[in-house]
């Protein structure tokens, strides 16, 4: 019978060779947190690229005064299109992909709550970033004005409005961040829900891994301020197309509320973004001193201040729109305030160091990076709530510089901490050491040649946003040092890709635990299995590891 | 890029200066200026003691060769006193600067006018000012002129409004930003005690030529800018000897857009040009108000503004020289 003499099948092999459409339709139908959350990072990186390109075309036109390497209305699509891009296309996927890839495998389980919401997300946040990217073929519209948008990351009104901005590049900038907004949310939704829900057997709260903790205030910040900023966008489409006049001040609508609304959103925003770098510096930083977090509870409670206070001080952007002077005084008392817990985090992080055999790898220089760039960004943000010295800072280059601090001083550099530390266990290959200690240096140096001196130029009066500027305001040298640092910054960017991919294709195998670490996403395989966890860990103290690897001086008997 | 190195002038493009916000002519920028120096000495103590500690942190315990990789170190989890240190200490700090800060913002924004101050209303427009003066009847556009006294008894107070977007009144040396909006009225008020010509841009992104939207306040000793403003009053100078390009420039486009007093020229979309040789720009601190500037600009504002709303009228030579005489007979 043919059935008897049908030969036996080869035993499998380990790893099954995959013909290209069934890789592709493996990462496109996935709903494993894992894929989305490497699908989230890199197309982070690829928006990071393209808005990093952008950026160094805007310092190129600004290298001399008077330049005339772009005409003023593209400088201003790319002002804009780099704002955008970077906040809603590089931040908050980041965010995401960060939050999906390690929260389940940190507080151990197999998945988030919802894995099919979770790919909804991704795809639509990809769609969003398409959109918006799309205005340059479809912004002219039918009445042909320009391209991409031109009205600035924030989209003051009413220079949005139909009479200011022809054609359909604020309404594809509007739909394309409404629309990955949406993705946002779903994520924040599922993070919140995964943790409070999901936590393997052990796991209180107060044992939660600091990074998931910030995480957790992370996603409930996004739910709580993401909306205001979808409903203004829907108001804004609206105006333009059913001429419903919120912000239209030539039929009496309001240009402050527009500022309003974006704040409510913008400022807690800006939290949401740099929380990600908070995260990760609060599980490498521990790591690479040997010593546990340091002040874990004021910790977590910093983390929760910086969360409500953030919500309060939106009207720092808005100390010139001629708000009364009490209004004035409470948003500069409020933004003061925030420096409070930001510093004890601060304070916390380096008291982790002392005391600890610091390793100096890469992902601990950056976190080093980090606090001393943080530190500068945080003084300068107290200038900046001082409301009189504000009027005279706000909007000059002084902001540009003080938010870039914050963003890529903070922010991109706790990120490449976080890829350097993790990269291990997402692709089982180590990255190569001496590539990223020359991508620290060099775009460390860079960062700072560039964004040091646009302080200077702020404090002698240049304004943002300017797509060119008259010789003898005393602007030249400075601006032409900042761009100078931009082709370090860019050697640092290539080396950081040519180490990703060399090392991804032929990188040193990485053991399941190369760090000595102590969450649980290290007591798996690298890369993990889909299933994450053969059998549910259960945990006993906020360093499970730890504790296995010390039995004789576990955590939890200090509990 | 030699320009860029040594600072020399290009030609055509009107005198600039440095302008520091740590150098205040006036009473607001002065209060904005020790509220900044406060804030400043306080970062900087915080930077040195916070920055030192975290640079010495990195240096002392860093790993050296030879060390045992083996041993823990000893595991710290807090310290409550230490802990409430550096969130008592914070908190101090920062109810002093708020102290500061409440002080200086009143003592600003909640200043009443003096009985004889000047009223100068602004209105802006996509990439230019008008200038209003209620009390003396007339407009002028881009330089504000204001009387300079040493005490500061002649205070200009500013009505800031916006005919379209939003933009922002900002001369470093004479103070900190107010937005101009459109449906709003905003206040701000300078007194400067030296004369002299103070530079200033929009601060608030108003579109494509947000950059060349330049503003100067020019502070004149009291008796000149009663001789100014007597001039400002006239009518336009009607000049015998520019007759014949007068009613050329009548017979041109020009007069839909811009107001000339005294002439047919009644339009009020762009700048009131009764007394345009009294202004040292064009263009909105663009190029020098010289003959060849004017030339240059009546020829193609295109060139040296792009995307300004004045067109290229594609005037012929023998046009183009009618018009910049009477324009220069605008004095």
């Amino acid at each position: 019978m043919a059935t008897i003499d049908y030969p036996l099948q080869e035993p499998q092999a380990l790893t099954p060779e995959f013909s290209f459409s069934e890789t592709l339709y493996k990462w496109v139908a996935t709903v494993d947190h894992k894929r989305l959350g490497l699908m989230y990072v890199v197309s982070a990186l690829f928006f990071f690229v393209v808005a990093g390109i952008m950026a160094s075309v805007i310092r190129l036109q600004l290298a001399a005064p008077l330049n005339h390497i772009v005409d003023p209305d593209t400088y201003n699509r790319l002002f804009t299109m780099h704002g955008t891009t970077m906040i809603f296309l590089v931040g908050m996927p980041m965010v995401a992909g960060f939050s999906n890839y390690l929260v389940p495998l940190m507080i151990g389980t197999r998945d988030m709550a919802f894995p099919r919401l979770n790919a909804f997300g991704f795809w639509i946040f990809l769609l969003g970033g398409f959109l918006l990217y799309f205005s340059y073929i479809g912004g002219g519209g039918l009445s042909g004005a320009g391209s991409a948008p031109d009205m600035g990351w924030f989209a003051y009104a009413p220079l949005t409005e139909k009479a200011f901005s022809r054609g359909a590049a604020a309404d594809y900038w509007a739909l394309g961040v409404l629309v990955s907004g949406l993705g946002s949310i779903a994520s924040a939704i599922n993070v919140v829900a995964t943790t409070l829900c999901m936590r393997c057997p052990g796991m209180t709260l107060s044992r939660m891994p600091m990074f998931v903790w910030v995480m957790l205030v992370d996603s409930w910040l996004i739910i709580v301020a993401l909306p205001p900023l979808s409903a203004a966008q829907i108001m804004l489409e609206l105006d333009r197309h059913l001429g419903a006049n919120f912000f239209d001040t030539q039929s009496g609508g309001s240009a402050v509320l527009w500022q309003h609304m974006f704040w409510i959103f913008g400022h807690p925003e800006v939290y949401i973004l740099i929380f990600p770098a908070f995260a990760i510096l609060s599980e490498v930083i521990p790591i690479f001193s040997r010593k546990p977090l340091f002040g874990r509870p004021a910790m977590v409670g910093a983390v929760v201040a910086i969360g409500f206070i953030s919500l309060g001080v939106w009207a720092h952007h808005m100390f010139c729109v001629g708000m009364t002077s009490w209004s004035n005084t409470f948003f500069a008392a409020s933004s003061m305030l925030v420096g409070v817990p930001t510093g004890i985090k601060i304070f916390n992080w380096t008291a982790t160091m002392y005391g600890g055999k610091l390793k100096m790898e890469t992902p601990l220089l950056f976190c080093i990076g980090f606090l001393l760039q943080f530190l500068v960004a945080g003084l300068t943000g107290i200038m900046l709530a001082v409301a009189p010295f504000d009027w005279q800072l706000h909007d000059s280059y002084f902001v540009v510089a003080h938010f870039h601090f914050t963003l890529v001083g903070g922010l991109v550099f706790g990120l490449f901490a976080g890829i350097y530390y993790w990269f291990p266990k997402v692709t089982g290959k180590l990255l190569d050491e001496k590539l990223g200690k020359w991508h620290f240096w060099l775009f460390c140096v860079g960062f700072n040649l560039t964004f040091i001196p646009l302080h200077w130029v702020g404090m002698l009066g240049m304004p943002r946003r300017t797509f060119t500027y008259f010789p003898g305001r005393g602007w030249e040298t400075w601006n032409l040092i900042a761009s100078i640092g931009v082709l370090f910054q860019t050697a640092g960017i290539l080396v950081f890709v040519w180490n990703l991919l060399k090392s991804s294709l032929r990188g040193v195998q990485a053991p399941d635990d190369p760090w000595d670490a102590w969450t649980l996403e290290w007591a798996t395989s690298s890369p993990p299995a889909e299933y994450n966890f053969e059998k549910l860990p259960v945990v006993r103290s906020s360093r499970p590891l730890w504790d296995l690897k010390h039995p004789n001086d576990p955590d939890w008997k200090f509990e | 890029m030699l320009n860029l190195l040594l600072q020399v002038q290009v030609p055509g493009v009107p005198e600039r200066r440095i302008t520091n916000i740590f150098n205040a002519a006036t009473t607001p920028a002065d209060a904005e200026r020790q509220a900044a120096y406060l804030t400043l000495a306080v970062c900087a103590a915080i930077f040195v003691v916070v920055g030192g500690l975290i640079v010495y942190t990195v240096w002392r315990f860093r790993r050296k060769p030879g060390d045992d990789t083996h041993q823990e170190p000893p595991q710290v989890y807090g310290s409550n006193q230490i802990e409430a240190a550096w969130t008592v200490i914070p908190i101090l700090i920062v109810f002093v600067l708020i102290g500061v800060s409440a002080r200086v913002i009143a003592s600003v924004q909640n200043a009443s006018p003096p009985a004889k101050a000047l009223k100068i209303r602004v209105v802006g427009h996509q990439w230019w000012w008008e200038i209003q003066y209620p009390d003396y009847h007339f407009t002028t556009a881009n330089e504000i002129h204001v009387p300079a006294t040493p005490d500061g008894s002649q205070a200009t107070y500013l009505e800031l409004t916006s005919a379209d977007v939003n933009h922002s009144f900002w001369l470093p040396e004479l103070g900190g930003k107010t937005d101009l909006i459109a449906n709003r009225i905003n206040y701000t008020w300078i007194d400067p005690k030296q004369p002299g010509a103070y530079v200033g841009n929009c601060a608030q992104y108003c579109g494509t030529e947000h950059a060349q939207m330049l503003l100067r306040v020019i502070a004149d000793k009291p008796e000149d800018f009663k001789t100014w403003t007597k001039n400002q009053q006239k009518l336009a100078a009607d000049d015998p000897q520019v007759a014949q390009a007068r009613d050329a420039f009548g017979g041109l486009a020009c007069v839909n857009c811009h107001m000339i007093r005294g002439t047919p020229a009644v339009g009020r979309f762009g700048p009131d040009l009764t007394h345009l040789m009294s202004r040292q720009t064009i263009g909105a601190g663009v190029l020098v108000n010289d003959k060849k500037g004017l030339r240059d600009w009546v020829n193609d504002p295109q060139d040296s503004k792009p995307g300004c709303f004045m067109p290229s009228m594609k005037l012929t030579d023998g046009e183009l020289d009618q018009v910049v005489s009477y324009l220069q007979s605008l004095k």
